[in-house]
């Protein structure tokens, strides 16, 4: 039951990439104007660093957003 | 799950087959060494608070009072050798203060009773150190770094590695990352429940008699991303990490009361492993306008699992001074063994009624602002970016916090 969630989100998540892959186009350096602005990182910024934390303590679930999954804190 | 494993295999040869490159002698050609240099310097901090009444000190009935002062200093240094190699050191120094009414009750011998002094507090430190080395021609990094952290019941020490590969034409990447954590946490139980000749290290049970001892905890964790640009206004990110834990899991100094009204010690398994998923995807919308979202379903082996979006959008009013709102919704099932206060039932192996790990929604909304002059933040001139974010978390049945930060870029 829980393994079947488990793909089911898995494709969920491979579907639109196959789909985003076949329909990308090659980007050049010079067409990444809105691409290189700093906050089209795909990453969470500096300033998200302490509210990571406060939800790494305060919810059971975490990972997968460029933090820690366990491991330093007396936390889940 | 065979289709889905060769689906994942299509997939990743595709990928591979995209990062292949050619080696030109122009790309190595004509490299200049370059000095040492101190790239950038952050300065983050953070202030947090929280309230509410289901605290898992006093089995789940207590006061979740809370606050919490964070600051970290963090500097890249880097340099660039003959054959274009760039070197980064990057170091990090962080330091939280934190103050906790709970904690403080961990020495009353009866819940849903404060304590009339000032709550517990206690300080936070953790340093890090990570280098990395970028071969621009080939498009890799590689990177290796430690960590230490150490509160008055905790100490972890880190290590981790990672590795990275970019397309020739820059418009996608992957990344892996390898975690370990090994930790240590004080044996530290509600003053209640102390055995003969317990000591926790402090001289406030005078049945002290034998060292303050230690449990082990390890985690280790994976982490792989996969980032593609697909047009020149969005791109997008995969992300899994895959977590798993071992030893002390259960937080020891936490109280469960069951159905008799009898009290114990929380108990949960040994082991957890955790999967988690997520995407991201950034677009920008106008010349003023981006969309950044995330996604995110998470599950463990203790039977948690949870459904977490964000959506963050950034509105440049300048092209140097943005405004930026941003909302999270996350709604976890729980743990197959959280029950509330005097509900858990005397025959049950595991047992806790910590609300972190217990079915609930949480909401967290706010608003930044961010300023980035051309002249430099109050016209100096290597301050290069100032960010300010404050937010309201709520989350049921009755837990509610807000957190300012302050964010500080120099380069």
């Amino acid at each position: 039951m829980k393994n079947s969630k488990l793909k089911r989100t898995v494709w969920f998540l491979l579907i639109p990439l196959g789909f985003f892959m076949h329909s990308c186009t090659s980007v050049k350096p010079y067409q990444k104007m809105y691409l290189n602005d700093s906050e089209m990182e795909l990453a969470t910024r500096k300033s998200e660093k302490f509210e990571q934390s406060f939800l790494l303590y305060r919810e059971g679930a975490s990972g997968a957003n460029g933090g820690k999954s366990g491991g330093g804190c007396g936390c889940n | 799950m065979k289709r889905l494993l060769i689906t994942i295999a299509v997939y990743y040869a595709q990928l591979m087959s995209s990062f292949s490159q050619d080696l030109s002698a122009s790309d190595t050609a004509n490299y200049q060494e370059r000095k040492l240099k101190l790239e950038e310097v952050n300065f983050v901090s953070g202030y947090y608070q929280q309230d509410g009444n289901h605290s898992g000190v006093t089995g789940g009935i207590g006061t979740e009072k809370l606050t919490d002062f964070a600051n970290t200093l963090d500097l890249k240094i880097s340099k660039t050798n003959e054959k274009g190699n760039i070197h980064q050191l990057f170091f990090e120094m962080g330091i939280d203060i934190y103050t906790s009414a709970s904690s403080a009750n961990i020495r009353l011998p009866s819940p849903g009773y404060e304590m009339s002094g000032p709550s517990h507090q206690d300080t936070r430190l953790y340093p890090s150190l990570a280098y990395s080395i970028e071969n621009p021609n080939k498009g890799n990094v590689k990177g290796i770094g430690l960590s230490y952290s150490q509160e008055y019941d905790y100490v972890s020490r880190g290590i981790h590695l990672n590795f990275a590969k970019t397309s020739k034409d820059k418009n996608r990447e992957l990344g892996v990352g390898l975690f370990a954590y090994f930790d240590e946490w004080m044996v530290i139980y509600p003053y209640e429940l102390r055995p003969p000749g317990y000591d926790n290290g402090t001289d406030d049970d005078e049945n002290d008699s034998i060292g303050a001892s230690v449990e082990p905890r390890n985690s280790f964790q994976a982490s792989f991303t996969f980032s593609q640009v697909i047009n020149n206004r969005l791109q997008l990110a995969l992300l899994f990490d895959p977590a798993y834990q071992e030893g002390q899991l259960t937080t020891l100094y936490q109280r469960v009361y069951f159905t008799d009204q009898s009290v114990r010690v929380e108990k949960l398994p040994d082991k957890r492993t955790k999967i988690p998923v997520a995407i991201r995807a950034n677009y920008f919308l106008g010349d003023r306008i981006i969309l950044r979202s995330y996604y995110r379903y998470y599950q463990d082996d203790w039977g948690n699992r949870a459904h977490t979006v964000n959506l963050e959008t950034p509105f440049k009013v300048t092209p140097l001074f943005s405004l930026i709102p941003f909302y999270r919704y996350s709604k976890q099932t729980g743990i197959d063994y959280f029950a509330p206060y005097g509900e858990h039932q005397l025959q049950e192996n595991f047992y806790s009624s910590d609300y972190d790990l217990a079915p609930f929604t949480s909401h967290f909304f706010g608003m930044g602002i961010r300023i980035v002059p051309v002249r430099g933040v109050f016209g100096v001139r290597n301050w290069n970016s100032i960010e300010l974010r404050a937010g309201h978390y709520v989350r049921s049945p009755d837990l509610a916090g807000n957190s300012v930060t302050l964010a500080l870029k120099f380069r």
